[in-house]
């Protein structure tokens, strides 16, 4: 028994190395080595939008681009834990509070001026040092079998009345969530937000994250939810597996459930290569690299000036998004007050 | 079946070593042979103590950072209702999936190690093969069969028929490898026969018995995959919320000190579970298969329980996992990149199972033949890094190569250590075991008869240790191939591995893509479990 089973294992540790040398061969990616003089793009984006990207720009400029993938959170604490011997040249966040946290740790360089001159209105930081460089909505998912549009709340605040104990789903856990809870706070203030939480801990199911709840009410567990648009878009353009009993309902009239939340692009002013960098988020930021975003079937809306987002997609413009400066949510303040609640 | 690699040797040395025989049946306190060389207890007792050292550094970043909250600022944070409510959670479901799979585990072995029940063999390698299934590629399955089984009961039905085999696997083996002449001496003095399980097998399984439950209560302590799918909140779950956040407060590190705490006390409950008495026996013996138990109008029942737990654990994700391939082989997304993905993987898994495995032993081998209060504390303190959830480990291991050790940063290296760091109670609960069966009076009679250390290791030691070794390095190498978050942090830029893939797809919602990825997992996983299957349950 012990001489035939080694072949076997012979096989099995031999497997890896076969298969490294096919996948070295296939394309010529290093994959356990960072490539000196490519530029290291850190990025929590989604990852097809991030890599249509950066092949375009290498494409038009010639200039090596390398992805690091991470997750909002701790991608941000990494860049933070690394400081100034970061290898990152550029940072791409699905939402702002990840940049904020780059941001205070003093490790961004002003993005050039002509990169948030193409940007729309209201999407780029008076500090400067970051810009948009996506946007998502927020949005109530409802589901058809179970509600009717007449009995939909009017506003996202509405949500804390008893009359909706137990019938709906969120997913306070997430950085989504926490941006939507701070333009609440800034536009409606300290009182009115600690009640709405405090509601939202008595009433609300939670679900771990936009999908979870968007499935939960698809299946008719809570008749609706709250969550961001672009998941339901991508659902129904694929299967609907998660979203084939529901609809959107868009609160507009500047309510905090209006609110509309940035993904984030910076330079880090560790960068050896500043000058790519600059250069890599004037494009992500422009004509093109807008148009490719769009194009990726991501859902979610383009910010540059100009740039038409997916015809599938309500008008960015016409969502009545509530009036509130992106970049003055207080989030410390947010996870205080959820703390308090007892949510997090 | 020819005589096992054990068993041979075992007999051979037997013929020169038969005062073995006599202090080998069952009782003989440990350590009462004293090897001669201090020396070599020394450097093994240095090696041990670099491996604990080692695992212990991240802790120590999370420890700093917790107490740099302040004693009152993290008492006001840590005695809120919602840690309470978290503890309670984490509670619950360890004390629910943890007696689940040892009845679950222990009952299907004693059925297909000890009973007259037909295919015993194609039951043995079902009921391992949900090793072959990553947790949390279940947990998807069933949360898309099954979407309104959330909260505490999924996550304590996921866990369990993803875990027992942690205890299965031990304790199969134990049941046949137990020389059932006990079990005839002790019915022969009149004992009942519930009173002979109880008094002679029951003893010899606590160890694989303990040993299972503790890897299937750190795993739980750990888990992150499944309970997100299924909505169930725990300590770990909230840390990576902390995390989520994306502020640099030391809440997430208030917390998994607390999960540190809860591991620490499910160690110290495991040592007092495991008994002290010795398991390994020299020489064969006359030693025969046990008498098979006829079932009798049982067989069926148990027929039908040992299907359900295949069919649950393993049926409804792999037809699910299937089902999602075929549609995304009718969509041509079955991408290039698979290839890639998965010799990554491959690659990752194999050198962590080898970084695992090297560094469990000077610890596994002291606890053997040198137990004391000292080595123990080593091996436990091996333990502690494996309850924290990936993303701490990693985070924390980002913080020391970016101070302390530069040139590893973002080299293959750190991630292998991670994965050693993270899976050394896998590695080390197999050596054990393997340890166990090598008794030291083999190596005490090799000396005598002048082997040198190094040639005792090579010739009689490592022999019978091989394939607990190997089962070792092969349970490490399936969880890195599922390990998500210390990957994404510390994986050198660019690679990318099949449960980030994986997982970023199901993230995105898009179950087809997915599903090349878990099928990949699957099938690579298959030959591991075998080999885990053939060393373990087929060695007679």
């Amino acid at each position: 028994m012990p001489l035939n089973r080694r072949p076997l294992l012979g096989a099995l540790l031999a497997l890896p190395l076969a298969l490294t040398a096919c996948a070295g061969g296939g394309d010529g990616e290093q994959p356990f080595e960072a490539e000196a003089g490519a530029l290291q793009i850190y990025s929590s984006q989604h990852r097809n939008v991030t890599q249509a990207w950066a092949e375009e720009f290498t494409r038009s400029t010639g200039i090596e681009t390398q992805i690091r993938e991470g997750q909002d959170s701790s991608m941000g604490h990494m860049i933070v834990e690394e400081g100034e011997s970061s290898p990152a040249d550029v940072f791409l966040t699905e939402n702002s509070p990840a940049m904020t946290v780059v941001e205070r740790a003093g490790l961004l360089a002003p993005v050039a001026e002509e990169t948030r001159g193409q940007l729309r209105e209201g999407t780029a930081p008076s500090s400067g040092l970051w810009t948009a460089i996506a946007a998502r909505s927020t949005v109530l998912v409802y589901n058809t079998d179970l509600i009717s549009e007449e009995e939909l709340p009017a506003s996202l605040m509405d949500l804390a009345d008893p009359e909706w104990a137990g019938r709906w789903g969120a997913a306070p856990g997430g950085a989504d969530f926490q941006a939507i809870v701070a333009g609440m706070l800034a536009d409606r203030g300290e009182a009115e937000t600690r009640t709405w939480l405090e509601a939202l801990a008595e009433n609300a199911e939670v679900y771990q994250n936009n999908i979870a709840t968007m499935k939960a009410v698809s299946a008719g567990e809570v008749p609706v939810g709250i969550m961001y648009h672009y998941y339901w878009y991508r659902d129904q353009a694929g299967e609907k597996e998660s979203s084939a009993s529901t609809a959107l309902h868009y609160f507009g009239n500047q309510d905090p459930g209006a609110f509309v939340s940035l993904s984030a692009g910076g330079v880090l002013a560790s960068s050896d290569m500043s000058d790519e960098a600059q250069q890599f988020l004037a494009y992500v930021t422009g004509p093109e690299g807008q148009k490719v975003l769009v194009d990726s079937g991501s859902m979610e809306y383009a910010v540059g000036a100009g740039v038409e987002s997916d015809p599938a997609l309500p008008p960015l413009d016409e969502l009545e998004a509530p009036p509130v400066d992106p970049f003055t949510l207080n989030s410390d303040e947010v996870l205080t007050l959820m703390t308090d609640a007892g949510i997090l | 079946m020819p005589a096992s690699s054990r068993t041979r040797s075992a007999s051979r040395a037997q013929g020169v070593a038969p005062h073995g025989v006599v202090r080998a049946r069952g009782v003989a306190p440990h350590g009462v042979v004293r090897a001669p060389g201090v020396v070599r207890v020394r450097g093994v007792a240095l090696a041990a103590a670099a491996v604990a050292a080692l695992t212990v550094l991240p802790l120590l970043v999370v420890l700093a950072d917790a107490i740099s909250a302040g004693g009152a600022g993290a008492a006001e944070y840590l005695l809120r209702p919602r840690v309470a409510e978290l503890l309670g959670h984490t509670g619950m479901l360890v004390a629910v999936t943890v007696p689940a799979t040892v009845v679950v585990g222990t009952l299907a072995a004693w059925l297909v190690e000890r009973t007259d029940l037909p295919w015993a063999g194609l039951w043995r390698a079902l009921l391992l093969a949900p090793l072959a299934v990553p947790a949390f590629v279940s947990a998807y399955a069933w949360a898309t069969v099954a979407p309104w089984l959330t909260g505490f009961a999924g996550a304590a039905l996921v866990t369990t028929l993803a875990y027992y085999p942690f205890v299965f696997l031990p304790v199969a083996a134990m049941l046949r490898a137990l020389d059932p002449a006990d079990e005839e001496v002790a019915r022969s003095l009149g004992l009942s026969p519930a009173a002979v399980v109880a008094r002679t097998v029951l003893p010899r399984l606590r160890p694989a018995l303990s040993g299972g439950a503790l890897l299937v209560a750190l795993h739980l302590l750990a888990e992150y995959g499944v309970l997100e799918m299924m909505r169930f909140q725990t300590f770990t779950t909230a840390i990576m919320q902390r995390y989520a956040v994306g502020f640099s407060d030391s809440s997430g590190s208030l917390l998994a000190s607390v999960l540190l705490a809860l591991c620490l006390l499910t160690l110290t409950l495991e040592v007092a579970a495991q008994g002290r008495r010795r398991v390994a026996r020299v020489g064969s013996g006359a030693q025969h298969p046990a008498p098979q138990l006829p079932l009798g109008v049982w067989k069926a029942p148990a027929a039908l329980v040992l299907t359900a737990v295949v069919g649950l654990s393993l049926v409804v994700p792999v037809a699910t996992v299937t089902r999602w391939l075929v549609s995304a082989v009718a969509d041509g997304e079955v991408g290039g990149d698979l290839l890639r993905v998965t010799s990554n993987t491959l690659v990752l898994a194999l050198l962590g199972g080898v970084a695992a495995v090297v560094a469990a032993l000077p610890g596994a081998w002291l606890l053997n033949r040198h137990r004391s209060a000292l080595t123990l504390l080593l091996e436990r303190a091996t333990y502690l890094a494996s309850a924290l959830p990936g993303v701490v480990v990693g985070l924390a291991l980002v913080t020391l190569a970016v101070n302390w050790a530069r040139p590893v940063y973002q080299t293959v290296w750190l991630a292998v250590l991670a994965y050693a760091i993270l899976f050394l109670p896998r590695a080390m609960v197999s050596l054990r075991a393997g340890l166990a069966a090598a008794p030291p009076e083999l190596s005490e009679a090799a000396r005598s008869l002048g082997l040198r250390g190094p040639a005792t290791l090579a010739r009689v030691v490592l022999p019978l240790m091989g394939p607990s070794v190997l089962t070792g390095f092969v349970l490490v190498a399936l969880a890195i191939s599922t390990e998500l978050t210390a990957t994404l942090l510390l994986a050198p830029t660019g690679t990318d591995t099949l449960a980030l893939a994986f997982w970023r797809e199901t993230g995105e919602l898009d179950y087809a893509a997915a599903a090349p990825y878990a099928a990949a997992m699957i099938v690579l996983s298959v030959p591991l479990t075998m080999l885990l299957r053939r060393h373990l349950l087929e060695e007679r």
